[in-house]
Protein backbone atom coordinates (compact mmCIF):
# COMPACT_ATOMS: atom_id res chain seq x y z
CA UNK A 1 0.00 0.00 0.00
CA UNK A 2 1.46 3.67 -0.88
CA UNK A 3 1.37 6.05 1.46
CA UNK A 4 -2.28 8.27 0.90
CA UNK A 5 -2.21 11.30 -0.81
CA UNK A 6 -2.94 14.85 0.57
CA UNK A 7 -6.25 16.56 -0.82
CA UNK A 8 -7.23 20.07 -0.57
CA UNK A 9 -10.79 20.20 0.78
CA UNK A 10 -12.70 23.20 0.53
CA UNK A 11 -16.31 23.52 2.13
CA UNK A 12 -18.75 26.19 3.32
CA UNK A 13 -19.30 25.19 6.82
CA UNK A 14 -21.71 27.46 9.33
CA UNK A 15 -21.56 30.38 6.96
CA UNK A 16 -17.65 29.92 6.73
CA UNK A 17 -15.24 29.56 3.74
CA UNK A 18 -13.18 26.86 4.93
CA UNK A 19 -9.91 24.87 3.54
CA UNK A 20 -8.12 22.03 4.66
CA UNK A 21 -5.41 19.44 3.93
CA UNK A 22 -6.26 16.24 4.50
CA UNK A 23 -6.06 12.74 3.79
CA UNK A 24 -7.74 10.70 0.89
CA UNK A 25 -9.58 8.59 3.51
CA UNK A 26 -10.94 10.77 6.42
CA UNK A 27 -14.57 11.34 6.77
CA UNK A 28 -16.42 14.39 7.24
CA UNK A 29 -17.20 13.60 10.79
CA UNK A 30 -13.06 13.43 11.63
CA UNK A 31 -12.63 16.86 9.45
CA UNK A 32 -15.13 18.31 11.46
CA UNK A 33 -14.37 17.37 14.64
CA UNK A 34 -10.42 16.82 14.64
CA UNK A 35 -9.20 19.40 12.25
CA UNK A 36 -12.25 22.00 12.36
CA UNK A 37 -12.82 21.58 16.27
CA UNK A 38 -16.67 20.94 15.79
CA UNK A 39 -16.68 18.51 18.77
CA UNK A 40 -20.21 18.94 19.11
CA UNK A 41 -21.54 16.21 16.11
CA UNK A 42 -20.56 13.18 17.64
CA UNK A 43 -19.35 9.72 16.95
CA UNK A 44 -21.79 7.26 18.34
CA UNK A 45 -21.68 3.99 16.49
CA UNK A 46 -19.67 4.58 13.52
CA UNK A 47 -21.88 2.78 11.40
CA UNK A 48 -24.89 4.54 10.08
CA UNK A 49 -27.10 3.60 12.52
CA UNK A 50 -27.55 5.86 15.36
CA UNK A 51 -27.51 8.97 13.70
CA UNK A 52 -25.70 10.82 16.63
CA UNK A 53 -22.83 12.39 13.65
CA UNK A 54 -25.90 13.88 11.80
CA UNK A 55 -24.92 17.20 9.76
CA UNK A 56 -26.93 19.35 7.38
CA UNK A 57 -25.01 18.96 3.70
CA UNK A 58 -26.63 20.90 0.80
CA UNK A 59 -30.01 21.31 3.09
CA UNK A 60 -30.50 17.62 3.65
CA UNK A 61 -29.38 15.78 7.31
CA UNK A 62 -26.76 12.86 6.27
CA UNK A 63 -24.15 11.01 8.35
CA UNK A 64 -21.17 12.26 8.70
CA UNK A 65 -19.65 8.94 9.97
CA UNK A 66 -19.88 7.18 6.35
CA UNK A 67 -19.39 10.43 3.99
CA UNK A 68 -15.70 10.58 2.96
CA UNK A 69 -15.01 13.79 3.53
CA UNK A 70 -13.76 14.79 -0.14
CA UNK A 71 -17.46 13.96 -0.67
CA UNK A 72 -18.01 17.46 0.91
CA UNK A 73 -16.02 19.34 -1.85
CA UNK A 74 -17.95 22.50 -2.76
CA UNK A 75 -20.62 21.62 -0.72
CA UNK A 76 -22.36 23.63 2.28
CA UNK A 77 -22.21 22.21 5.60
CA UNK A 78 -24.29 23.24 8.54
CA UNK A 79 -22.81 21.62 12.19
CA UNK A 80 -24.76 22.15 15.48
CA UNK A 81 -22.16 24.90 16.37
CA UNK A 82 -23.49 26.90 13.10
CA UNK A 83 -27.05 27.29 15.47
CA UNK A 84 -26.80 29.70 17.92
CA UNK A 85 -27.07 33.10 17.49
CA UNK A 86 -23.65 34.18 19.93
CA UNK A 87 -24.71 33.41 23.29
CA UNK A 88 -28.33 33.24 21.86
CA UNK A 89 -29.69 29.45 21.63
CA UNK A 90 -31.55 28.32 18.04
CA UNK A 91 -35.05 27.90 19.14
CA UNK A 92 -34.53 24.10 18.84
CA UNK A 93 -32.08 24.14 20.94
CA UNK A 94 -33.87 26.33 23.46
CA UNK A 95 -36.83 23.66 22.90
CA UNK A 96 -34.66 20.97 23.77
CA UNK A 97 -33.89 22.80 27.02
CA UNK A 98 -37.85 23.60 28.03
CA UNK A 99 -39.43 20.15 27.23
CA UNK A 100 -36.66 18.15 28.78
CA UNK A 101 -35.44 16.31 25.64
CA UNK A 102 -31.51 16.30 26.94
CA UNK A 103 -30.58 13.52 29.17
CA UNK A 104 -27.08 12.37 28.78
CA UNK A 105 -26.60 14.62 25.55
CA UNK A 106 -24.93 12.84 23.42
CA UNK A 107 -27.47 12.53 20.57
CA UNK A 108 -28.91 15.90 20.98
CA UNK A 109 -26.92 17.49 18.54
CA UNK A 110 -27.69 14.83 15.67
CA UNK A 111 -31.54 14.86 16.75
CA UNK A 112 -31.34 18.98 16.73
CA UNK A 113 -29.69 18.54 13.00
CA UNK A 114 -32.40 16.42 11.75
CA UNK A 115 -34.67 18.36 13.04
CA UNK A 116 -33.50 21.66 11.29
CA UNK A 117 -33.23 20.29 8.26
CA UNK A 118 -37.39 18.95 8.96
CA UNK A 119 -37.90 22.68 9.53
CA UNK A 120 -36.13 24.12 7.40
CA UNK A 121 -37.69 22.19 4.57
CA UNK A 122 -41.14 21.82 5.90
CA UNK A 123 -41.55 24.64 8.57
CA UNK A 124 -45.37 22.80 9.61
CA UNK A 125 -44.82 19.38 9.86
CA UNK A 126 -47.45 16.60 11.07
CA UNK A 127 -46.36 14.92 14.64
CA UNK A 128 -45.44 11.73 11.98
CA UNK A 129 -43.43 13.89 9.65
CA UNK A 130 -41.06 14.53 12.92
CA UNK A 131 -41.30 11.21 13.57
CA UNK A 132 -39.97 10.22 10.42
CA UNK A 133 -37.42 12.75 10.08
CA UNK A 134 -35.61 11.61 13.64
CA UNK A 135 -36.63 7.87 13.07
CA UNK A 136 -32.81 7.88 11.65
CA UNK A 137 -31.62 8.89 15.70
CA UNK A 138 -31.41 6.96 18.12
CA UNK A 139 -31.81 7.59 21.96
CA UNK A 140 -30.92 5.84 24.97
CA UNK A 141 -31.86 8.22 28.01
CA UNK A 142 -34.94 9.85 27.32
CA UNK A 143 -37.36 8.14 24.71
CA UNK A 144 -38.71 10.05 22.20
CA UNK A 145 -41.82 11.76 23.23
CA UNK A 146 -40.28 14.97 24.54
CA UNK A 147 -38.17 15.16 21.24
CA UNK A 148 -41.01 15.04 19.75
CA UNK A 149 -43.46 17.42 21.90
CA UNK A 150 -39.88 20.18 21.41
CA UNK A 151 -39.62 19.96 17.96
CA UNK A 152 -43.72 20.36 17.74
CA UNK A 153 -43.47 23.45 20.09
CA UNK A 154 -41.19 25.13 18.10
CA UNK A 155 -42.84 24.11 14.43
CA UNK A 156 -45.90 25.63 16.48
CA UNK A 157 -44.33 29.07 17.08
CA UNK A 158 -43.25 29.01 13.78
CA UNK A 159 -46.92 29.42 12.51
CA UNK B 1 -8.59 2.83 3.94
CA UNK B 2 -7.49 3.93 0.59
CA UNK B 3 -5.33 5.89 -0.54
CA UNK B 4 -6.67 8.29 -3.79
CA UNK B 5 -9.70 9.77 -4.14
CA UNK B 6 -10.72 11.13 -7.69
CA UNK B 7 -13.98 12.79 -8.71
CA UNK B 8 -15.37 12.13 -11.72
CA UNK B 9 -16.94 14.29 -14.37
CA UNK B 10 -18.09 11.81 -17.16
CA UNK B 11 -19.10 7.65 -17.36
CA UNK B 12 -16.15 7.78 -19.66
CA UNK B 13 -13.70 9.85 -17.51
CA UNK B 14 -14.75 7.43 -14.44
CA UNK B 15 -14.21 3.89 -16.70
CA UNK B 16 -11.13 5.28 -17.91
CA UNK B 17 -9.64 5.99 -13.52
CA UNK B 18 -11.04 2.38 -13.58
CA UNK B 19 -8.75 1.40 -16.40
CA UNK B 20 -5.86 3.47 -15.32
CA UNK B 21 -6.03 1.31 -11.81
CA UNK B 22 -6.43 -1.74 -13.51
CA UNK B 23 -8.66 -3.17 -10.69
CA UNK B 24 -8.05 -1.81 -7.85
CA UNK B 25 -10.09 1.72 -8.08
CA UNK B 26 -13.71 1.16 -6.96
CA UNK B 27 -17.30 3.13 -7.78
CA UNK B 28 -18.69 5.41 -4.82
CA UNK B 29 -21.75 7.22 -5.12
CA UNK B 30 -23.99 6.93 -1.82
CA UNK B 31 -20.76 5.10 -0.13
CA UNK B 32 -23.54 4.28 2.78
CA UNK B 33 -22.82 0.08 2.80
CA UNK B 34 -19.01 0.51 0.96
CA UNK B 35 -17.37 2.82 3.53
CA UNK B 36 -18.59 0.46 6.30
CA UNK B 37 -17.04 -2.78 4.22
CA UNK B 38 -14.22 -0.88 4.07
CA UNK B 39 -13.55 0.49 7.45
CA UNK B 40 -14.14 -3.48 8.70
CA UNK B 41 -11.36 -4.60 5.87
CA UNK B 42 -14.19 -6.22 4.28
CA UNK B 43 -12.91 -4.61 0.81
CA UNK B 44 -9.78 -3.12 0.11
CA UNK B 45 -9.30 -0.67 -2.50
CA UNK B 46 -6.43 2.00 -3.54
CA UNK B 47 -8.59 4.74 -5.01
CA UNK B 48 -12.74 5.63 -4.92
CA UNK B 49 -13.95 7.08 -7.97
CA UNK B 50 -16.76 9.62 -6.79
CA UNK B 51 -19.87 9.68 -9.54
CA UNK B 52 -21.54 11.51 -7.46
CA UNK B 53 -20.86 14.97 -9.82
CA UNK B 54 -21.33 13.59 -13.38
CA UNK B 55 -23.97 15.77 -15.24
CA UNK B 56 -27.31 14.53 -16.21
CA UNK B 57 -27.23 11.37 -13.79
CA UNK B 58 -29.33 12.09 -10.73
CA UNK B 59 -32.65 12.44 -13.39
CA UNK B 60 -35.78 10.45 -12.95
CA UNK B 61 -36.87 10.54 -16.34
CA UNK B 62 -39.87 9.25 -18.75
CA UNK B 63 -39.41 8.28 -22.40
CA UNK B 64 -40.12 5.97 -24.80
CA UNK B 65 -42.70 6.61 -28.13
CA UNK B 66 -45.71 6.64 -25.64
CA UNK B 67 -44.16 7.75 -22.70
CA UNK B 68 -43.88 4.42 -21.41
CA UNK B 69 -40.67 3.75 -19.77
CA UNK B 70 -38.79 5.61 -16.60
CA UNK B 71 -35.58 5.48 -16.51
CA UNK B 72 -33.43 6.60 -13.23
CA UNK B 73 -29.93 7.48 -13.09
CA UNK B 74 -26.52 5.83 -11.29
CA UNK B 75 -27.17 9.22 -8.57
CA UNK B 76 -30.96 9.04 -7.73
CA UNK B 77 -31.39 8.98 -4.49
CA UNK B 78 -33.65 6.52 -2.43
CA UNK B 79 -34.80 10.27 -1.05
CA UNK B 80 -35.55 11.64 -5.32
CA UNK B 81 -37.48 8.63 -5.47
CA UNK B 82 -40.10 8.88 -2.41
CA UNK B 83 -40.64 12.16 -3.11
CA UNK B 84 -40.94 11.65 -6.85
CA UNK B 85 -44.69 12.21 -7.78
CA UNK B 86 -43.37 10.10 -11.68
CA UNK B 87 -43.02 7.37 -9.63
CA UNK B 88 -45.59 7.80 -7.05
CA UNK B 89 -47.90 7.11 -9.79
CA UNK B 90 -46.33 4.88 -11.80
CA UNK B 91 -44.46 2.67 -9.37
CA UNK B 92 -45.62 2.88 -5.78
CA UNK B 93 -43.96 -0.51 -4.97
CA UNK B 94 -40.60 1.35 -5.64
CA UNK B 95 -41.75 4.61 -3.46
CA UNK B 96 -42.94 2.67 -0.61
CA UNK B 97 -39.70 0.47 -0.73
CA UNK B 98 -36.99 4.11 -0.81
CA UNK B 99 -39.38 4.91 2.00
CA UNK B 100 -38.18 1.71 4.20
CA UNK B 101 -34.34 1.96 3.25
CA UNK B 102 -32.66 3.11 6.70
CA UNK B 103 -33.65 6.51 7.83
CA UNK B 104 -33.48 9.68 6.18
CA UNK B 105 -30.21 10.39 6.57
CA UNK B 106 -29.07 7.54 4.24
CA UNK B 107 -32.52 7.98 1.92
CA UNK B 108 -30.45 11.35 1.27
CA UNK B 109 -27.38 9.91 -0.38
CA UNK B 110 -27.87 6.03 -0.79
CA UNK B 111 -28.54 5.32 -4.60
CA UNK B 112 -30.92 3.10 -5.87
CA UNK B 113 -27.98 1.73 -8.16
CA UNK B 114 -25.32 1.31 -5.40
CA UNK B 115 -28.17 -1.14 -3.65
CA UNK B 116 -28.23 -2.87 -6.41
CA UNK B 117 -24.43 -3.49 -7.25
CA UNK B 118 -24.24 -4.42 -3.42
CA UNK B 119 -26.64 -7.59 -5.24
CA UNK B 120 -27.95 -8.08 -0.96
CA UNK B 121 -30.80 -10.42 -1.10
CA UNK B 122 -32.91 -8.27 0.97
CA UNK B 123 -32.07 -5.26 -0.18
CA UNK B 124 -35.52 -3.29 -0.51
CA UNK B 125 -34.49 -1.30 -4.10
CA UNK B 126 -33.29 -4.68 -5.60
CA UNK B 127 -36.39 -6.42 -4.87
CA UNK B 128 -38.90 -3.59 -5.74
CA UNK B 129 -36.90 -3.52 -9.10
CA UNK B 130 -37.11 -7.37 -9.10
CA UNK B 131 -41.22 -7.03 -9.19
CA UNK B 132 -41.09 -4.25 -11.58
CA UNK B 133 -38.87 -6.52 -14.03
CA UNK B 134 -36.56 -3.53 -14.63
CA UNK B 135 -33.41 -3.69 -16.74
CA UNK B 136 -29.85 -1.88 -15.91
CA UNK B 137 -27.30 -0.02 -18.58
CA UNK B 138 -23.98 -1.35 -17.93
CA UNK B 139 -20.94 0.61 -19.11
CA UNK B 140 -17.77 -1.37 -19.39
CA UNK B 141 -14.73 -0.91 -22.09
CA UNK B 142 -17.21 -2.70 -24.19
CA UNK B 143 -19.86 -0.21 -24.64
CA UNK B 144 -23.03 0.21 -23.39
CA UNK B 145 -25.94 -2.40 -22.93
CA UNK B 146 -29.53 -3.07 -21.12
CA UNK B 147 -29.88 -6.22 -19.23
CA UNK B 148 -32.38 -7.54 -16.77
CA UNK B 149 -31.24 -7.30 -13.44
CA UNK B 150 -32.36 -10.47 -12.70
CA UNK B 151 -28.83 -11.26 -14.65
CA UNK B 152 -27.12 -9.25 -12.33
CA UNK B 153 -27.36 -11.34 -9.00
CA UNK B 154 -24.84 -13.63 -8.51
CA UNK B 155 -24.91 -14.08 -4.95
CA UNK B 156 -25.08 -12.47 -1.32
CA UNK B 157 -22.71 -9.44 -2.00
CA UNK B 158 -21.83 -10.41 -5.62
CA UNK B 159 -23.07 -8.63 -9.05
CA UNK B 160 -22.50 -9.22 -12.31
CA UNK B 161 -20.85 -5.97 -12.43
CA UNK B 162 -17.65 -5.08 -11.74
CA UNK B 163 -17.38 -1.70 -9.87
CA UNK B 164 -13.73 -1.87 -10.11
CA UNK B 165 -14.04 -1.92 -14.14
CA UNK B 166 -17.85 -1.35 -15.34
CA UNK B 167 -20.88 1.18 -14.33
CA UNK B 168 -24.44 0.95 -13.85
CA UNK B 169 -25.64 4.04 -15.48
CA UNK B 170 -29.13 3.98 -15.41
CA UNK B 171 -31.76 1.70 -14.18
CA UNK B 172 -35.60 1.55 -16.60
CA UNK B 173 -38.67 -0.25 -15.93
CA UNK B 174 -42.26 0.04 -17.84
CA UNK B 175 -44.65 2.79 -16.19
CA UNK B 176 -47.35 1.02 -14.72
CA UNK B 177 -50.82 2.37 -16.46
CA UNK B 178 -54.05 2.73 -16.01
CA UNK B 179 -55.41 -1.03 -15.08
CA UNK B 180 -51.62 -1.89 -13.37
CA UNK B 181 -50.53 -1.28 -9.94
CA UNK B 182 -47.87 -1.92 -7.65
CA UNK B 183 -47.66 -2.29 -3.53
CA UNK B 184 -44.30 -3.12 -1.30
CA UNK B 185 -44.64 -5.09 2.28
CA UNK B 186 -41.95 -5.42 4.91
CA UNK B 187 -41.73 -6.81 8.72
CA UNK B 188 -38.62 -5.39 10.35
CA UNK B 189 -37.93 -5.43 14.17
CA UNK B 190 -38.87 -1.52 14.15
CA UNK B 191 -39.71 0.63 11.44
CA UNK B 192 -36.85 2.80 10.43
CA UNK B 193 -32.74 1.75 10.81
CA UNK B 194 -33.57 -2.37 10.55
CA UNK B 195 -32.80 -4.85 7.85
CA UNK B 196 -36.16 -6.31 6.45
CA UNK B 197 -36.86 -9.99 8.10
CA UNK B 198 -38.74 -10.39 4.55
CA UNK B 199 -39.67 -8.08 2.33
CA UNK B 200 -42.09 -7.87 -0.74
CA UNK B 201 -42.61 -6.29 -4.27
CA UNK B 202 -45.79 -7.08 -6.48
CA UNK B 203 -46.49 -5.76 -9.48
CA UNK B 204 -50.09 -6.69 -11.10
CA UNK B 205 -51.96 -6.12 -14.97
CA UNK B 206 -55.32 -6.86 -14.85
CA UNK B 207 -57.66 -7.71 -18.12
CA UNK B 208 -60.28 -4.83 -19.37
CA UNK B 209 -62.77 -6.13 -17.28
CA UNK B 210 -60.62 -5.07 -13.45
CA UNK B 211 -61.61 -8.62 -12.80
CA UNK B 212 -59.05 -10.71 -13.82
CA UNK B 213 -55.38 -11.05 -13.94
CA UNK B 214 -53.33 -10.76 -16.88
CA UNK B 215 -49.56 -10.40 -15.76
CA UNK B 216 -48.07 -10.58 -12.01
CA UNK B 217 -45.24 -10.34 -10.64
CA UNK B 218 -43.91 -11.26 -7.30
CA UNK B 219 -40.07 -10.08 -5.54
CA UNK B 220 -39.21 -11.29 -2.61
CA UNK B 221 -35.84 -10.68 -0.33
CA UNK B 222 -33.98 -12.28 1.77
CA UNK B 223 -35.48 -15.91 0.63
CA UNK B 224 -32.69 -17.27 -1.26
CA UNK B 225 -29.20 -16.61 -2.22
CA UNK B 226 -30.30 -13.14 -4.19
CA UNK B 227 -33.10 -11.29 -4.79
CA UNK B 228 -36.20 -13.69 -5.62
CA UNK B 229 -38.75 -13.89 -7.96
CA UNK B 230 -41.67 -16.37 -7.40
CA UNK B 231 -42.33 -17.06 -10.84
CA UNK B 232 -44.52 -19.91 -9.87
CA UNK B 233 -47.57 -18.16 -8.44
CA UNK B 234 -47.03 -15.76 -11.32
CA UNK B 235 -47.52 -18.33 -13.60
CA UNK B 236 -51.04 -19.35 -11.44
CA UNK B 237 -52.20 -15.95 -11.21
CA UNK B 238 -52.22 -15.42 -15.05
CA UNK B 239 -55.23 -15.84 -16.52
CA UNK B 240 -57.33 -16.52 -12.63
CA UNK B 241 -59.43 -13.67 -10.94
CA UNK B 242 -58.01 -11.16 -8.49
CA UNK B 243 -59.89 -12.26 -4.90
CA UNK B 244 -58.80 -13.78 -1.50
CA UNK B 245 -58.93 -17.30 -2.57
CA UNK B 246 -56.75 -16.54 -5.64
CA UNK B 247 -54.39 -14.49 -3.27
CA UNK B 248 -53.95 -17.58 -0.45
CA UNK B 249 -53.25 -19.76 -3.00
CA UNK B 250 -50.87 -17.85 -4.92
CA UNK B 251 -49.16 -17.15 -1.53
CA UNK B 252 -48.93 -20.61 -0.77
CA UNK B 253 -47.17 -21.44 -4.43
CA UNK B 254 -44.41 -18.48 -3.45
CA UNK B 255 -43.70 -20.12 -0.04
CA UNK B 256 -43.08 -23.12 -1.78
CA UNK B 257 -41.13 -22.07 -4.23
CA UNK B 258 -38.43 -20.20 -2.31
CA UNK B 259 -36.09 -21.20 0.67
CA UNK B 260 -36.46 -18.65 3.81
CA UNK B 261 -33.91 -19.66 6.17
CA UNK B 262 -33.64 -19.45 10.33
CA UNK B 263 -31.52 -16.63 10.99
CA UNK B 264 -30.47 -15.36 14.19
CA UNK B 265 -30.91 -11.63 12.57
CA UNK B 266 -33.63 -12.13 11.10
CA UNK B 267 -35.97 -14.87 12.55
CA UNK B 268 -36.87 -18.40 12.69
CA UNK B 269 -37.50 -20.44 9.04
CA UNK B 270 -41.10 -21.51 10.25
CA UNK B 271 -42.49 -17.83 11.44
CA UNK B 272 -40.61 -16.41 8.06
CA UNK B 273 -42.42 -18.65 5.82
CA UNK B 274 -46.03 -18.04 7.65
CA UNK B 275 -44.93 -14.39 7.65
CA UNK B 276 -44.34 -14.30 3.75
CA UNK B 277 -47.51 -15.46 2.53
CA UNK B 278 -49.46 -12.57 4.82
CA UNK B 279 -47.44 -10.49 3.15
CA UNK B 280 -47.69 -11.83 -0.73
CA UNK B 281 -51.88 -12.08 -0.39
CA UNK B 282 -51.49 -8.33 1.18
CA UNK B 283 -49.38 -7.27 -1.52
CA UNK B 284 -51.41 -8.76 -3.89
CA UNK B 285 -54.73 -7.32 -2.17
CA UNK B 286 -53.39 -3.93 -2.29
CA UNK B 287 -51.63 -4.12 -5.65
CA UNK B 288 -54.78 -4.75 -7.14
CA UNK B 289 -56.53 -1.79 -5.27
CA UNK B 290 -53.69 0.54 -6.37
CA UNK B 291 -54.50 -0.66 -10.10
CA UNK B 292 -58.09 0.37 -9.90
CA UNK B 293 -57.17 3.72 -8.31
CA UNK B 294 -54.98 4.47 -11.35
CA UNK B 295 -57.98 3.61 -13.49
CA UNK B 296 -57.72 6.20 -16.67
CA UNK B 297 -55.56 8.16 -15.16
CA UNK B 298 -53.31 9.09 -18.33
CA UNK B 299 -49.35 9.59 -18.32
CA UNK B 300 -48.06 12.87 -17.51
CA UNK B 301 -45.51 14.87 -19.91
CA UNK B 302 -43.08 15.78 -17.39
CA UNK B 303 -39.73 15.48 -16.76
CA UNK B 304 -38.43 15.26 -13.47
CA UNK B 305 -35.04 16.68 -13.09
CA UNK B 306 -33.48 15.10 -9.32
CA UNK B 307 -32.51 17.65 -6.32
CA UNK B 308 -29.74 15.25 -5.00
CA UNK B 309 -26.71 17.21 -3.78
CA UNK B 310 -24.40 18.15 -6.31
Amino acid sequence: MSESNTYSLTMRVNGRDITVEIGADELLVDVLRDRLGLTGTKIGCGQGECGACTVIMGGQPVLSCLLPALRAQGQEITTIEGLSDGQTLHPLQQAFIDHGAVQCGYCTPGFIMSAKALLDANPHPTRDQIKEAIAGNLCRCTGYVKIVEAIEAVAGDAG
Amino acid sequence: MWQAYEIATSVEGALAILDRYGGRARLIAGGTDLVIELQEGKRQVECLVDITRIPGLDRIEQHGEQSDWITLGANVTFRQIKESPLLQQHARVLVDAAATVAALQIQAVATLVGNLVNAMPAADGSVALTALDAEAEVAGSSGRTWRPIGDLFLGPGRSAVDPTRQMITAIRFRALQAGQGSAWGRIGRRRALTLPILNCGVSVGLDDSRERFTWARIGLGPVATVPFRAREAEAFLAGRPAGDEIYSLAAEIAAGECHPRSSLLRASKEYRVEALKVLIRRGLASAVANSLSTLGRPLSSATQRGAGPG
